[in-house]
């Protein structure tokens, strides 16, 4: 098992995964401090580190991080309001299917970041800009995989509910449709999160707003500090993989916990 | 009550050539107030077309299907159904599939669980209450689908092969609970089979299908008193007649 898998791990399961960072650390200090011997090529573990305390020290890491948190906070809860009812719409019904799919279809494929000049343009300097290239990003996992796990309700518990008296389609889809679909919903939104933490990095480092850890990744680049620009990355990947891990661990165990032992 | 009438039922399915498949012919029944009957048939002949009819799932082609005097439309609480394919709702517990049907009654929680909970004991599964549908094996699935059925006290209780894909014993099993479930709650309840052996245990009246279309062949008696022996020979008569009448009437023209 890998060290962030789904299990519960013993030290004994986890220590070959330490013991592959402890030798990447090792081995990156070591070529840092004899082989490239420039902090600019490759600043060291070491450098790093004191980087990381001198930004933290001064409270920026802190700013940034709200100011992210807010821009992907505003990007999914929009995907999330606009992707599901969407999602559910064109899944349950065939003609809202039909009417909108072409378009759908259409638009999807623009890369999220294609839309960061209207964005500038539209909701100026404003948290909303980062938010809404965030919301182009994580829209469409949302909102296909909602379709899909709506398309896949098996006939069979629609009409079990149908004798049981759950004959009102918001009903059937409140008790019967939304809960069969929830795992192909969780795992759309799974996805959208993990493509809407790529697009905060870029939307912010186009120049949407004035902070945010995408932000200041590119203003210590501009500064040459990559000791700094290292902390950031750090920081980018660490909170997308805590991130990830509220789904693996908790999302997953709470709301799907019927699935475990179903042959999938 | 539970007095079941069908009159004069047919039904087709359009087939891609455009022409129409027919699938049950002039069918006509009576089945009385606590009867249990089984429809017997080969596979393909139109059971389950006939079961969705009268459970209000489909509507017929022509004909009518009137319970205690009252022309069935659509679903109704006052008929209960068991599928062929398992059927629970896999992301409820057995408690809540059971308290489902009460629950959209809006029927509030603490009453509703105590229906449930009746039911829950009456198929035996007490200690399977919090377990998820994945968790229970084929014929306990079968069960909790019996008591959800049951828990909104319908007069009528269809059920399609319940126990076909089960094994021998389990399947003998099921049958025996099952005549004392209806013993106990004196439902009028319509059984399909394509099991001489299950139809000649289970019921009052066999109605023999031919194969398709769909038409009433025979309607057979069974007199044996209960509880049946498989092993009697009263019983292996009863089987071979029916499978007589099957093969000299009912078969493949
Ligand atoms: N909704 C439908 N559309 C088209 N054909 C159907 C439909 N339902 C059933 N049929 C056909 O009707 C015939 C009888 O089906 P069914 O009633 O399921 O048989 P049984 O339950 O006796 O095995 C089969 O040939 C099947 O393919
Ligand atoms: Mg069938």
């Amino acid at each position: 098992m890998s060290i962030i898998g789904i299990r519960v791990h013993t030290i004994r399961e986890q220590w070959p995964g330490a013991l592959a960072i402890v030798v990447a650390l090792i081995f990156w200090e070591c070529y840092a401090a004899f082989i490239t011997r420039n902090s600019f090529l490759l600043p060291g573990p070491a450098d790093v580190l004191l980087a990381f305390i001198s930004l933290a020290e001064k409270g920026i890491l802190l700013t940034d991080f709200e100011v992210s948190m807010t821009h992907f906070a505003i990007g999914l809860i929009l995907a999330l309001i606009i992707g599901i009812p969407i999602g559910i719409a064109m899944g349950w019904n065939r003609r809202a299917d039909e009417f909108l799919n072409p378009l759908i279809e259409i638009l999807r494929p623009i890369p999220p970041l294609a839309w960061i000049p209207f964005a500038i343009i539209w909701f100026g300097f404003t948290p909303v800009s980062a938010g809404f290239v965030i919301f182009m990003g994580a829209v469409f996992p949302i909102l296909i995989n909602t379709y899909a796990g709506f398309q896949g309700v098996s006939r069979i518990f629609v009409e079990a509910g149908r004798m049981l008296g759950c004959t009102r389609t918001l009903d059937q889809i409140r008790y019967i449709a939304f809960p069969a679909a929830l795992p192909s919903v969780v795992s759309g939104i799974r996805i959208a999160t993990g493509v809407g933490w790529m697009c905060l990095v870029a939307a912010e480092l186009f120049g949407v707003s004035n902070n945010g850890l995408g932000k200041d990744l590119w203003f210590y680049y501009d500064l040459h500090q990559m000791d700094s620009v290292v902390v950031y990355m750090l920081i980018l990947g660490l909170i997308g993989l805590a991130i990830d891990m509220v789904f693996r661990y908790y999302i997953d165990r709470h709301f799907l916990k019927w699935r475990t032992g179903e042959v999938a | 009550m539970g007095k079941l009438e069908i009159l004069n039922l047919n039904q087709s399915f359009p087939r891609d050539d455009g022409t129409r498949l027919a699938v049950l012919e002039n069918i006509s029944l009576e089945v009385q107030d606590e009867e249990f009957v089984c429809i017997l048939g080969s596979s393909g002949c139109g059971k389950t077309t006939l079961l969705r009819l009268i459970a209000g799932l489909d509507t017929a082609g022509s004909g009518r299907v009137i319970l205690d005097g009252e022309e069935i439309r659509g679903t109704s609480p006052k008929v209960g159904m068991v599928f062929q394919e398992y059927s629970l709702f896999p992301w409820r517990s057995v408690i809540d599939n059971i308290a489902f049907g009460l629950e959209m009654r809006g029927i509030a929680k603490d009453e509703r669980y105590r229906i449930a909970e009746r039911y829950l004991n009456l198929v035996n599964l007490s200690q399977f209450r919090t377990s998820y549908p994945s968790e229970l094996s084929g014929g306990m699935r079968q069960r909790v689908a019996v008591a959800r059925a049951l828990a909104l006290d319908p007069v009528l209780l269809l059920m399609d092969e319940p126990f076909g894909a089960l094994d021998a014993q389990t399947r003998n099993m099921l049958q025996k609970e099952l005549l004392d479930i209806w013993e106990a709650t004196k439902k009028t309840i319509v059984f399909i089979t394509h099991s001489v052996d299950e139809a000649v245990y289970l019921s009052d009246r066999i109605i023999v299908l031919t194969p398709r279309p769909g038409r009433i062949c025979r309607i057979f008696p069974v007199d044996l008193p209960r509880p049946r022996d498989r092993t009697s020979p009263e019983f292996a008569k009863v089987r071979r007649g029916v499978l007589d009448l099957i093969n000299q009437n009912c078969a493949i023209q």
